[in-house]
């Protein structure tokens, strides 16, 4: 095991979320806070409770799961493109280390840096909302898996995405919707029945329903079922990455 | 064990056709000696980078085997990656990083702990030393290149590729590379560097290969190919400037050049008689005189010029 290279590649992408901290922290947090204004004042003032919890609480999880996702895939994606933009990239080829390493450093980086900003928002959030988490080995397990796996999808996009069109094409299109229309602000109670159906296969649901879980004991399925689904998704991204490497897929000839 | 016996790569039947189908090596077949400076030399598109990508681990080989130190690059990937320094062509640097944690980073990405004793040594040994604080952005391209050896240097290697290391530098500058490609010779490792400056290989390379169209043409002692191959000239100035070559110069090989004011002989200067000396005779007999004369050796480039100027064998 080479622990210098995955420790050097956790460190140099560690360092790059200090220089560019604003980007990083500051627009997440900036962006969650005006969330807060406007669906939890505005549209809060109209749903007083959802399943007897207040809506700007009920919206908490799906808020830090939309910056979660979002900034896993951002993270993991520029890391990886990145160097292969500039040309760098012939020093990770060239050196001795594994597929697993080279995983471990940069996935390791992003969801770290998710984490991070997963907390950060958390905290801001007690600044508007009363919180209350009923099982927090449950909502760190929840960020943690959600983290690493989508930081696994976003190195996979960073390494499929040979311009910066691509790099934002997949968080764009599919992504966001997905976390938008996946129970992110809303409990799929609310929609008509054909919806909730649809919502079903939605894969972003089971990951908010089940964080919400974790917080509030209220969940749209169950929780088993969303843990079971990520679990499921984490071995989905690795496989598509032993794939890309054991291929060499965009990045050897 | 010599050098020679004991080479510290090898590379065997080494074939790669890329997708779509060009073949860009074709059966190569090289060894190089321990603390050596081998030049490869050829043309754009000769193979060059591909070759040293594969030694290195950046492209895969569609067949044969390349052994460093012994060890195989597929199989034994960690051992011979850690073995080699990469030097590549183009100025690809961490633009937003300082010039100390960019070549501590390689240091650590290569396996191996942090040694600041030793990134010093080589910033100052590349005169980057006052700049080992600066962002690699505010570097010159010069400074660059050196950050870039630096960066292959950090993990100790005893193998350095050097993929066109002068290509578009100035003069003084390439100066500076040549006399930091000797000294790390001098300190046991062994160099391999592509270029398409004969001057460079003829500067510095202890041996020299030449590459063209994807196939190795020739493998040669630098001294040795040049007395090989190299032709010599005389140039003679005559007094007065001649319409025609005398018959009776007949035999040799002579051309007018200079408005017929020289005349140039080419001659093998391997050969045992270079004939010379009937030539002054036969000169002195067909009543032509001169005032002066020089003798001229072909160079490197000379010698490279006619070797890919000739068809590749099919």
């Amino acid at each position: 095991m080479n622990l210098h290279g995955v420790l050097a590649i956790y460190r140099f992408e560690m360092a790059r979320m200090k220089r560019t901290l604003l980007q990083s922290v500051v627009a997440p947090v900036l962006t969650t806070s005006l969330y807060f204004i406007v669906f939890g004042a505005a549209i809060g003032s109209r749903i007083q409770q959802v399943d007897g919890v207040s809506y700007g609480a009920f919206i908490v999880p799906g808020l830090i799961m939309l910056n979660l996702l979002t900034q896993s895939i951002s993270n993991a994606s520029f890391g990886i493109y990145f160097p292969k933009f500039v040309g760098t990239i012939y020093e990770m080829l060239s050196a001795p280390v594994s597929m697993l390493e080279v995983v471990l450093g940069y996935v390791g980086a992003a969801a770290t840096k998710s984490l991070i900003l997963g907390l950060i928002i958390l905290a801001t959030a007690s600044f508007f909302v009363d919180l209350q988490i009923a099982h927090p080995l449950v909502m760190l397990a929840f960020l943690v898996l959600t983290t690493l796996s989508f930081s696994m999808m976003g190195f996979a996009i960073g390494i499929w995405a040979d311009n910066f069109e691509k790099l934002s094409l997949v968080p764009m299109l599919l992504v966001t919707p997905l976390i938008f229309l996946g129970g992110s602000f809303y409990s799929i109670d609310m929609l008509p029945p054909v919806w909730q159906t649809i919502s079903l296969f939605n894969p972003v649901l089971y990951l908010v329903s089940g964080f919400r879980w974790s917080f509030y004991e209220i969940a749209d399925v169950n929780v088993g079922v969303s843990l079971i689904s990520i679990c499921g998704f984490l071995l989905l991204c690795y496989s598509i990455i032993w794939f890309i490497f054991k291929t060499g897929y965009k990045l050897r000839s | 064990m010599s050098s020679a016996e004991n080479p510290i790569l090898i590379v065997e039947s080494l074939n790669k056709v890329y997708q779509g189908g060009f073949e860009a090596l074709k059966d190569i077949n090289l060894s190089i000696r321990r603390g050596e400076i081998f030049a490869l030399l050829g043309p754009n598109g000769a193979g060059k980078t591909t070759l040293i990508s594969i030694i290195c681990g950046i492209v895969k080989p569609s067949s044969g085997k390349v052994r460093v130190d012994g060890y195989d690059i597929i199989d034994d990937f960690r051992k011979t990656r850690s073995l080699i320094g990469l030097v590549p062509q183009e100025l690809t640097t961490d633009s937003f990083e300082t010039v100390w944690n960019t070549v501590a980073f390689s240091r650590g990405l290569f396996g191996k702990a942090p040694a600041p004793d030793h990134i010093e040594r080589v910033l100052k040994s590349l005169s980057l030393w006052d700049k080992k604080d600066s962002m690699v952005m505010t570097l010159s391209g010069g400074m660059k290149r050196r950050l870039l050896i630096a960066k292959a240097l950090s993990h100790e290697p005893n193998v350095l590729f050097l993929d066109e290391p002068t290509a578009g530098v100035d003069v003084s500058l390439r100066k500076d590379m040549w006399k930091i490609v000797q000294e790390l010779k001098a300190a046991g490792v062994t160099i391999i560097l592509t270029t398409h400056y004969i001057e460079e290989a003829e500067e510095i390379a202890d041996r020299v290969g030449v590459i063209n169209q994807g196939e190795l043409v020739l493998v040669e002692e630098k001294q040795q190919l040049m007395q090989k191959l190299g032709k010599r000239q005389l140039t003679l100035l005559l007094t007065e400037p001649l319409n025609r070559i005398p018959e009776v110069l007949g035999g040799y090989d002579l051309e007018l050049i200079e408005d017929n004011r020289q005349l140039r002989y080419t001659f093998d200067s391997a050969a045992q008689r270079t004939g010379i000396t009937a030539l002054l005779e036969d000169l002195k007999t067909a009543g032509v005189s001169f005032s002066d004369l020089q003798t001229s050796q072909s160079s490197l480039e000379d010698i490279f010029v006619d070797l890919i100027s000739q068809p590749v064998r099919s």
